[in-house]
């Protein structure tokens, strides 16, 4: 062994530079820091030594400490970056595996479009509510403003439960039971489930959804109508579409409307979807006709509004190209996929 | 409503441009379904006489013509066509389709050989030229169209073009009309609208018949008794006589055929077109059936037979309007004539009825009798009874300009239910407050104008009076919709209403998305089944027999026994789901439903008497099978929900007769139902919290799963999620972090089957203290070194104080406690792991 610092150091650089492992490392490193290693040993022994060699030798003996320390954490971080080098080898995947799939359910499409809906019309202010799907002839007719004898009035038409309750065929209904139960201003929007005679076909169902809208506020007009279903249309289907109002009738409105949208597909130039017009209609509307605000008990020359009406299936078929009516409600898990 | 457009030039002046004309009427209100345009593909079709008709010598059914078409052939001779139509015959005009010319759909005729015999064309047949079977005249419908003879007398009409000949270039629009308007179901009330749209005048036609005669009174032949005025507010009779019955020409054949109707002879033909340019239908009867001239108007007696002139034998009510003669019914008034006083070939002298009947009378009698003409449809609608007079002398004009009779001067004319012509006040300030608008009273009026009404003006104030035939307009509010309309919807602004409405939506509502949310998440699908379900489903479910879910709400007039009842629960309609998910080979399925049920105390069974509404409650079904389903998955799921709820404390009580399940993997989930309220005095501790049955769920019964042809074994629940919501509290609490740490202890008990990892949860939960932080299962063993009806169940037990780190004693003195009331509680062997 040699027992002056510099040959230790040179001693354990020549030990270090050969030291394959992390193990051969620390034998070094208890060869000469070790409490009884060699280093060690030398400053142990000073105690023999005059004042001023003692000093010179601790210089010394301590400057080769310190690098050799340096210098066996210089060669630990090689050795454990190899390591860990060998280690992500060992580990490496292979990515274009698949993942772990996780079960991820849909809500139902109907659903997701009454959500998307109810979510515009909230951002406009108005607020979400409801009413019964079993009604009675008053409510879903004769506040409506509906003729006696109109014959979407017939057992043909409508689902009768006795000769006064029937299956709302409309959800125009809750426009009354709101109107009579709150004061203006009123800004609702009524989601929900309505009931026709018809058989079921690809594109007929005899029960479906709508969305009603009722606004009734002083200095309501028209053209507020036309500036809301707009705004409705350009946030659902895109803001590059146009809308256009044609005058219509419905008994519960006047003036009458039904909004016409330009196609979402084509631009307007004419294709399947729009079956070569360009235009697609898209809901009813109109200014809420004097008789129905009188039956909610409001002041008629005060206050106006607008009422308006969406078929649900209708809207989420054109969006989402839906061919066949009948696919919301065989709940077949295949068509349900598509729309998570 | 089917359009020419070339009729409706005749009465006023629309752009040139179809489109341009479409464009505007449809922005105006009168939506257009479809356009149709003919004779555009027809080319090299010319009018042909036929020379003579000579046998084929190789065939029965063909012959062989040399068709006249004078210059248009190649060599400027007849041509020889060979045609198999049974009415062809020397003297005819037919179109006549030369070599190389073209026919709607883009057929090619060519010359060719028919059984070896040159044919140089084709002579046509209506149908062949474009026309939908049921238009072409009665005469033709079998064979050839032979062109009316009045065509002969046209100058070099020989080979000239048919479609120019003809006039088969027509455009045809096919109007939506709204049930408001039923005055546009006439060519005239459309012109109207166009007149109105592109501010032109409104050109009418005659109502009066050139040469009326005098030589007789109406009065002479018919009486005129309405006996029921409240259902016939009008009667007008015109008299014609010297009737010859023929075809009629061809300009009005030609009107009919474009307006989807069959021309048959002069006089049904007349009356046809009446209907359809004023919208008023017409009936005419041949005199010498109506016995001493009595034209009654009266109802039916209950079960009287008549035939009408469809031939079908009717039996009628009291409440149906028949016309009669004293003896015998005649007509079935404003549906159908009867059979015995129809035209004939013979018929002499005619009655021509312009009547206005009640069109909720007409209504009810089309209805019950089934029968739904032209002429019923309009009535049903409305047709303004000041127009009768005018449609019967258009009647009679057209007979006498056709001649096919003469027409006696004057009318019976009834009108018992004649009212004057209203004045409507419309303010200018409120029209414009609707619009948004700020229209001048000048330009409302103008607009109205046009529309043919009469207005008189004083400052903000329009008397407007429309015309008769406008029975929609009954209020000011109408007149908001023509000024706006005519003004055009296109031109109003488009602005938002300005308020401070702020928008939400209901508890309710938000708790519904909150479900989907946490169950979409889990992965399972919604779903949305019909409101309307089979009465069959609660037996295919085993629904106990005293269960209220069978108290139906029931349809009186459901599309079929599937759909006639309101459900009572999701349920059935579930496992239908579930069911067709396995029947079309999807290997698993997760479904739920958000979804009304319908509960009433009113009626039942067949019992009609139901006066209140029934009660809607929003159930909330989940089912499952394939893949890793199982009970305790679906338990997990309803944990979850629960928990996303906010509603703890919740027991599940096994239930073993539930019916619809299996006995031995059912259970019914009770949530409290003191929903956490913190009494208002601190003295008033609540009682014992009573429990609230929200469902049941777990293993679908296998007799169930059968009944639904599903195989494997299915999971599902249902519960009351108004209930949930009801008892759900979203708003959390902030809990401090644990401080200081955990001491666990891991426990493994033999015990019997009968003991119920509830049970003793619940034992350990009682005796824990408030140190006790919870007790987990996590393992169940049964099989080697257990003996049978014996099962080991280990427990992980978790204990922990909030303000200092317990000591070995502290948790040993609990433990201790909890082993023993175990031990004493459930009889089960204790074994410390």
């Amino acid at each position: 062994m040699a027992d002056k610092p510099e040959e230790l150091l040179a001693e354990a650089e020549a030990l270090l530079t050969g030291a394959a492992s992390e193990a051969d490392i620390e034998a070094v490193r208890i060869r000469f820091l070790g409490k009884k290693g060699a280093l060690t040993a030398i400053l142990r022994s000073m105690g023999s030594l005059s004042p001023e060699e003692r000093k010179e030798l601790g210089l010394k003996a301590n400057a080769v400490r310190d690098r050799i320390e340096v210098l066996i954490e210089e060669k630990k971080s090689g050795a454990s970056a190899t390591a860990q080098a060998q280690r992500f080898q060992a580990e490496k995947l292979d990515v274009t595996e698949p993942g772990r799939a996780f079960p991820r359910g849909t809500r139902h499409l109907i659903t997701q479009t009454i959500d998307e809906i109810s979510r515009i019309f909230m951002q406009l202010g108005y607020s979400v509510t409801e009413g019964p799907e079993v009604e009675t002839v008053f409510y879903n007719f004769d506040a409506l403003n509906a003729a006696p004898n109109h014959p979407s009035r017939d057992l043909t038409d409508t689902f009768y439960i006795t000769e006064d309750i029937l299956l709302r065929t409309q959800t125009s209904p809750v426009q009354i039971r709101t109107l009579q139960s709150t004061k203006p201003p009123i800004k609702v929007i009524a989601p929900g489930r309505c009931f026709r005679t018809d058989t079921p076909d690809a594109t007929h169902s005899p029960m479906f959804h709508q969305v009603e809208g009722l606004l009734v506020d002083e200095g309501v007009t028209m053209a507020d109508l036309k500036g809301t279903l707009d705004t409705f249309a350009k946030r659902m289907f895109g803001e590059d579409v146009t809308t256009k109002f044609r005058p219509h009738f419905f008994p519960f409105t006047e003036p009458s409307a039904e909004m016409d949208m330009s196609c979402f597909v084509c631009g307007g130039k004419g294709c399947r979807v729009c079956k070569g017009s360009g235009w697609i209609e898209i809901l009813g509307c109109g200014m809420v006709h004097p008789n129905v605000l009188k039956v909610g008990g409001i002041d008629t020359e005060r206050y106006t509004g607008f009422a308006f009406g969406m078929g649900v299936e209708r809207i989420a078929m054109l969006k989402h190209g839906v061919d066949d009516i009948r696919h919301f409600y065989e709940n077949d898990v295949r068509f349900m996929k598509q729309f998570g | 409503m089917l359009v020419p457009v070339s009729w409706l030039k005749e009465y006023t002046q629309i752009p040139e441009d179809v489109k341009e004309f479409a464009d505007k009427m449809i922005l105006s209100g009168s939506n257009i379904e479809t356009t149709t345009t003919f004779g555009e593909e027809i080319s090299g079709v010319v009018i042909g006489k036929v020379l003579s008709v000579e046998p084929h010598e190789d065939s029965d059914h063909l012959v062989v013509c040399m068709v006249d078409v004078s210059g248009a052939s190649e060599d400027g001779q007849p041509v020889q066509i060979v045609t198999g139509a049974p009415n062809v015959r020397t003297g005819a005009l037919i179109p006549t389709a030369l070599h190389g010319s073209t026919l709607p759909g883009g057929v090619k005729i060519k010359k060719g050989k028919l059984r070896g015999v040159v044919s140089n064309g084709m002579l046509c047949s209506a149908g062949e030229l474009g026309f939908e079977d049921k238009v072409v005249p009665v005469l033709h419908k079998d064979g050839i169209w032979i062109l009316p003879e009045e065509l002969s007398d046209l100058p070099d009409i020989i080979g000239s073009d048919a479609v120019k000949a003809l006039g088969l270039d027509e455009t045809v629009i096919d109007f939506e009309i709204t049930p408001n308007r039923p005055d546009c179901l006439s060519i005239l009330g459309m012109a109207r609208e166009a007149a109105a749209v592109f501010d032109k005048e409104l050109t009418l036609p005659s109502f009066k018949a050139e040469g009326e005669s005098s030589d007789a009174s109406p009065t002479d032949y018919i009486s005129v008794e309405i006996k029921k005025p409240a259902l016939c507010r009008r009667y007008v009779a015109r008299i014609a006589e010297d009737i010859v019955i023929k075809e009629s020409p061809w300009w009005l054949q030609r009107r009919l055929m474009f307006s989807g109707m069959r021309p048959i002879n002069s006089i049904v033909d007349i009356t046809n077109y009446v209907m359809l340019e004023l919208g008023h239908p017409i009936h005419a009867f041949d005199i010498r059936t109506i016995a001493q001239g009595k034209i009654i108007v009266d109802t039916a007696k209950d079960g009287e037979k008549f035939t009408t002139l469809d031939g079908s034998e009717r039996t009628l009510t009291e409440s149906m309007l028949l016309i009669n003669d004293g003896e015998k019914g005649v007509a079935v008034a404003g549906v159908m004539g009867g059979l015995n006083s129809e035209i004939e070939a013979d018929t002499r002298a005619i009655l021509v009825e312009a009547a206005n009947f009640s069109s909720d009378n007409i209504r009810l009698t089309s209805k019950r009798l089934g029968i739904r003409t032209e002429a019923s449809s309009r009535y049903e609608k409305g047709v303004s009874a000041a127009l009768s007079g005018d449609a019967a002398g258009r009647v009679c004009a057209l007979i006498s300009e056709t001649g096919s009779g003469k027409v006696l001067a004057g009318a019976v004319d009834n009108y018992p239910g004649k009212t004057d012509p209203i004045a409507i006040d419309v303010r200018t300030a409120r029209m414009n407050k609707l619009l948004g608008t700020s229209l001048t009273q000048e330009e409302m009026e103008g607009f109205l104008r046009r529309l043919g009404m009469t207005v008189v003006s004083e400052p903000g104030l329009l008397h407007v009076t429309p015309p008769h035939v406008r029975l929609d307009l009954k209020a000011e509010v109408d007149f908001s919709e023509e000024i706006g309309r005519i003004y055009g919807y296109d031109n109003l602004d488009v602005t938002l209403h300005k308020d401070n409405v702020e928008a939400g939506k209901s508890y309710r509502w938000t708790l519904r998305d909150v479900t989907r949310d946490v169950l979409t998440g889990l992965g399972i699908f919604e779903i949305q089944t019909y409101s309307f379900v089979s009465p069959k489903g609660v037996e295919r479910i085993r629904l106990p027999q005293e269960s209220e879910a069978r108290r139906f709400v029931k349809l009186i007039n459901p599309l079929g026994e599937e759909n006639s009842v309101m459900r009572t629960l999701l349920l059935p309609n579930l496992l239908e789901a579930l069911a067709l998910n396995a029947k079309r080979s999807n290997a698993q399925a997760a479904l739920f439903e958000v979804g009304n049920t319908f509960r009433t105390d009113g009626a039942s069974d067949g019992d009609f008497s139901m006066t209140a509404l029934p009660t809607e409650s929003v159930h909330l079904s989940i089912g499952a099978y394939g893949g890793n389903w199982d009970f305790f998955t679906l338990k997990g799921v309803i944990e979850g929900l629960l928990s996303r709820f906010g509603i703890s404390g919740v027991v599940f009580e096994p239930v073993e007769d539930s019916g619809s399940w299996h006995p031995g993997r059912c259970a019914r989930v009770l949530i409290p139902t003191d929903f956490g309220n913190t009494p208002a005095d601190p003295t008033d501790v609540p009682a014992e919290p009573d429990a609230l049955a929200v469902g049941l769920f777990g293993e679908i019964h296998p007799d169930v799963g059968s009944a639904y042809d599903i195989d494997a074994p299915v999971y599902a629940a249902e519960l009351d999620l108004d209930a949930l919501i009801e008892a759900s509290n979203l708003m959390r609490h902030y809990e401090p972090l644990d401080k200081y740490p955990a001491v666990t202890r891991d426990i493994s008990l033999l015990a019997s089957e009968d003991v119920t990892v509830g049970q003793v949860t619940s034992i350990v939960t009682s005796n824990g203290g408030r140190i006790l932080e919870s007790v987990k299962l996590f393992d169940v063993y049964r099989g080697k070194q257990i003996p049978d009806g014996m099962k080991s169940l280990s427990f992980n037990l978790v204990y922990r104080a909030s303000d200092r780190t317990l000591t070995d004693e502290d948790v040993a003195k609990v433990h201790g406690k909890i082993l023993s009331a175990l031990s004493a509680g459930t009889g089960a062997q204790l074994r410390e792991i």
